[in-house]
């Protein structure tokens, strides 16, 4: 594989000037008017850039987590460690986080209405609940579509191993969706021609040909279709160099270390790679936390997963001087319930679960909300996804009050809350 | 040990001597399936066209529009098999089609495909989009599989359309048992005891079968039409004795109460149609009585909207947009009214209106005009339009493309397995549009990559010993043969002489094996516009 003949070859093959990610000339208004949206943000603002969402899949227990309450019934067991920040407790197993905390705020009052896998990872991943008029863009896709494109030559969303229901871009378009990738210890999927240079030029050539006769009486309408300037940006970023933003081994080995030795681990370290070479939000996937039997065993294992990738990753940003820039949010659907069940599982609780959230210009080792030790009163200062995602949007400078127009002509504003200020004001 | 072997060996040639039928022409063509083309001639069947051909001539010359001429009957087949299975035709079935006289392969056609087992299995699926969405829904109390597969057996008996929609409404009994109810059960609200949500299911009824947003009268009263908030509710208030218990869905006793967050009150709603209160018959459940309702042969919402999806599903775009939405300031287009009369008078058959839709000259124009520039031709119906293939159909088509023989529903277990197994993945990277079925958005660069390195690609257009590329380097000895078989099994039609001349010089060509030569150009066409667009 020799990249510059590669890039040689596709300079050559394609002539239009300029063309970036280009997709159907319907979004195309949409899309220009991104770079001066308000709020638009140059290399040196302020604001967050990026995003960086640690999602954990099934519903993470917050007890064995971010919200232990030791020695109370409901605890069954489990049991807290002290953190940098006096007062604040995690539940054992994250001694690696605990000394990051001073970077790391957390919400242990958060509410929803969604109970159930697929509504509540909508719910949490676009801010609104589902609504079968509209589909909601994610939080990253919003990002996408409101920060400037920059250099980026790969996808400015990217999913690292996604659950069931990656990110995605809703009313935004589907080239706001996520590009789903795995354990980044592997190549980028489907982005590299199984074929010699020669033999793919050959093939472009033949395909040439094709393409004149379809566009033959059709030329507008084809040319509508956006098809061929797809296949260009997909043939330059095949050719990228920042395709090696992916790659992980290019780490030193103490770096990959400090990750963990994990697909998760290598998730993070994938993540911070790509955020420093521009791309907007990063998803990683952590599986695994829907304990409805043995609850305490599974997320023991997770937790030896999360904490030295979670850790690591906040340790690494700070060290490039990049936490300042780059907002990460540690979420999944929905809580677990206080009681422990006949198989010494948790259930589904969307009424009193935690995140944490770090960098970006979220002000480090703060507690929001406080759930009851018994498990049986609501929790006190309750604050709702939307005011979660309207957070986000203030990090990233992003107005969560612009109005936008769906397919269908409706009207949504990114988020229907409010910033959680508390979070936000030094 | 030797028996084994001999076996194998005749397995082998007999599969070689089947596929050399179907590559090339037969002599004595035998159609599989039986067609009586009469309906097609029957008086009410031919003046209902003409009525739809009239409508859409009217629109044309008071817009001043130049209609485009009519499509060669490969394209209007390879339109066909995409708007009904999800697939483009077989070589086989290419070669069935092309031994049958002109007049009457276009009838033919559209009855092989509805007597076929994926023109069910693949409409049930676009349909249960509708019905009951493409979320996996509550655990236990929902089986989503169980409800296509009712519905896909319901299309294949020609089960009338009011009939199928009467029972999902009404149907009371287990999910597992009686399919039917999954269309209650979907709404399972886990946080409710588990009971189904009224306002989901009012919203789906109205959305799905009347094509009415009554939903958005949820939170405010309707911008164009006259529903209010309080339809909306005694519409839901309909749902409200509907329970799900340990034998399944049941009606019960009960009214239906709602939270007024204005008042702060819990309120009883009684139940109320919007319109057409005369339909509404006094005797049954609730549920039977809205069922009965909303198909009645005088509500004008149910035929309307069905017409709207089915012609949508036909050519890619819904006559009326979007296709859950009739009620837009935009009067409604005369052809579809008619559509939706002839509907509602044969009983709510299909067949019958997909028949009529597919020889509509609309229907079997081509998909593009030198005369028009402004794109209103493609606008008023008067060119077929481009619509980008689903993500299914992409799979389908591929999987197609690299198979000399029908993969249908009876083909091999194995084959079948492969077909679903790959069309899932390939479906999750390519990325499924979901509930919003006919958007017209352009592709992603995601797609592209896996079109272009893909594993479905590159594995189902390799040479090996079962793939199509094999099998006709061997067998298509001459070039112009071999190019030509290509083109029709990829891009449903014949090479032009340039592209015909082109590529047979490539198979000419030394630097690579012919056989590299053939999967070239399977590449080539697979990854073209054409192939991605339903044109």
């Amino acid at each position: 594989m020799e990249p510059l003949n590669r890039r040689q070859l596709i300079r050559s093959t394609a002539t239009l000037a300029g063309a970036t990610w280009l997709t159907p000339v319907g979004q195309w208004l949409a899309r220009a008017s991104e770079g001066n949206a308000p709020g638009a943000l140059m290399g040196d603002s302020p604001r967050a850039q990026s995003v960086i969402v640690l999602w954990m899949s099934g519903g993470p227990s917050q007890l064995e987590t971010f919200d232990p309450h030791e020695g109370s019934r409901i605890a069954g067991g489990t049991t807290q460690i002290a953190t940098a920040i006096k007062g604040v407790s995690l539940a054992s197993g994250f001694e690696s986080l605990a000394e990051e905390m001073g970077s790391v705020s957390l919400i242990r009052s958060m509410v929803s209405k969604e109970g159930d896998h697929e509504r509540g990872t909508y719910n949490l991943k676009t801010g609104f609940r589902p609504d079968p008029t509209v589909i909601h863009p994610s939080l990253g896709a919003v990002a996408c579509h409101e920060l400037p494109i920059g250099h980026a030559e790969i996808p400015r969303h990217v999913s690292i191993l996604s659950s069931q229901w990656p990110a995605r871009g809703g009313y935004l378009g589907d080239k706001f969706d996520a590009f789903l990738m795995n354990d980044p210890a592997g190549p980028v999927p489907d982005t590299k021609s199984y074929m010699s240079p020669e033999r793919e030029k050959r093939r472009l050539s033949g395909l040439d040909i094709i393409e004149e006769s379809f566009a033959s009486g059709r030329a507008k309408r084809v040319g509508e279709t956006l098809h061929r300037e797809t296949m260009r940006g997909a043939l330059r970023m095949m050719t990228s160099e920042q395709l090696r933003a992916f790659d992980v081994s290019l780490e030193p080995q103490s770096v990959r270390d400090s990750y963990g030795d994990s697909p998760f681990g290598r998730g993070c370290l994938a993540a911070r790679r790509l955020v420093e070479a521009g791309v907007r939000c990063v998803e990683v996937t952590l599986g695994g936390w829907d304990t409805h039997a043995n609850n305490h065993q599974f997320c023991a294992a997770n937790v030896r997963l999360l904490d030295p990738a979670f850790s690591g990753l906040l340790k690494d940003l700070r060290q490039r001087k990049m936490l300042d820039k780059t907002l990460v949010i540690c979420m999944g659907e929905f809580g677990r319930t206080p009681s422990i069940n006949p198989t010494g599982g948790r259930d589904h609780w969307p009424s009193g679960f935690s995140i944490a959230m770090a960098g970006g210009g979220i002000q480090g080792g703060r507690v929001l909300g406080e759930t009851d030790p018994d498990g049986k009163e609501e929790p006190k200062n309750p604050i709702k996804v939307a005011d979660l995602h309207s957070t986000v949007f203030e990090c990233l400078g992003i107005d969560h009050k612009k109005i936008n127009q769906t397919p269908i002509g409706r009207t949504v504003k990114f988020s229907e809350g409010d910033p959680v200020r508390a979070l936000l004001d030094a | 040990m030797f028996l084994r072997d001999l076996l194998f060996g005749g397995l082998v040639l007999g599969a070689i001597l089947a596929l050399g039928a179907n590559l090339i022409p037969r002599r004595h063509g035998n159609p599989p399936t039986p067609s009586d083309t009469s309906v097609y001639k029957e008086a009410d069947f031919r003046l209902t066209v003409d009525k739809v051909n009239s409508a859409f001539r009217g629109t044309w010359s008071k817009d001043n529009v130049q209609p485009a001429i009519q499509a060669d009957d490969l394209t209007i087949a390879r339109r066909l098999a995409l708007g009904l299975m999800g697939t483009i035709p077989s070589l086989e079935e290419i070669r069935q089609l092309e031994s049958i006289p002109t007049e009457k392969r276009i009838s033919w056609w559209i009855d092989h495909i509805l007597q076929d087992r994926r023109y069910a299995d693949y409409v049930a699926e676009r349909y249960a989009r509708a019905f009951v969405g493409t979320e996996d829904g509550p655990f236990v109390f929902f089986r989503r599989r169980k409800f296509v597969n009712w519905l896909s057996e319901q299309i294949h008996q020609k089960t009338p359309y009011d009939r199928i929609v009467r029972e999902m409404i009404s149907t009371e009994g287990l999910w597992t048992d009686k399919p039917a109810t999954n269309f209650i059960t979907v709404t399972v609200q886990n946080d409710k005891k588990n009971q189904p949500d009224p306002i989901r299911l009012a919203g789906r009824v109205t959305r799905a079968f009347l094509g009415v947003r009554l939903d958005c009268a949820q939170c405010h009263d309707h911008p164009f039409a006259p529903w209010k908030q309080s339809d909306f509710e005694g519409f839901s208030a309909f749902f409200g004795q509907t329970h799900v218990g340990f034998r399944g869905v049941y009606d019960g006793p009960g009214e239906y109460t709602i939270d007024d967050k204005k008042k702060g009150i819990q309120r009883t709603v009684p139940p109320k149609v919007a319109f057409a209160n005369d339909l509404l018959p006094d005797e049954g459940s609730l549920r039977e009585r809205m069922s009965t309702w909303v198909t009645h042969k005088n509500n004008p919402f149910f035929a309307r909207a069905t017409v709207n999806r089915i012609w949508a599903l036909l050519c890619g775009q819904p006559l009326v947009a979007p296709v859950d939405n009739l009620e837009t300031e935009a009067p409604i287009p005369p052809a579809l009214q008619i559509l939706a009369d002839d509907f509602a008078n044969h009983d709510f058959d299909l067949a019958r209106l997909i028949r009529i839709i597919a020889s509509s000259e609309t229907f079997q124009k081509q998909s593009l005009s030198t005369l028009d520039s402004s794109g209103l031709a493609e606008k008023t119906w008067a060119q077929f339009p481009l619509t980008r293939l689903r993500p299914e159909q992409m799979a389908g088509s591929v999987l197609q493309a690299s198979s000399v023989a029908t993969i249908n529903a009876d083909s091999h277990v194995v084959t079948r397995l492969i077909r679903f197994g790959d069309q899932n993945d390939f479906i999750k990277r390519y990325g499924d549009s979901g509930e919003d079925e006919f958007d017209s958005r352009g592709g992603t660069i995601p797609q592209r990559l896996v079109m272009m390195n893909g594993k479905l690609v590159s594995e189902k257009t390799k040479e090996g010993p079962f793939t199509a590329t094999t099998r006709i380097n061997w067998l298509a000895n001459e070039d112009p043969r071999a190019v030509e078989t290509v083109f029709l099994a990829v891009l449903t039609r014949r090479p032009t002489a340039r592209e015909a001349a082109f590529f047979e010089e490539r198979l000419k060509e030394t630097d690579q094996r012919r056989g590299q030569q053939i999967q070239d150009l399977y590449w080539d066409l697979i990854n073209s516009t054409e192939f991605s667009w339903n044109h």
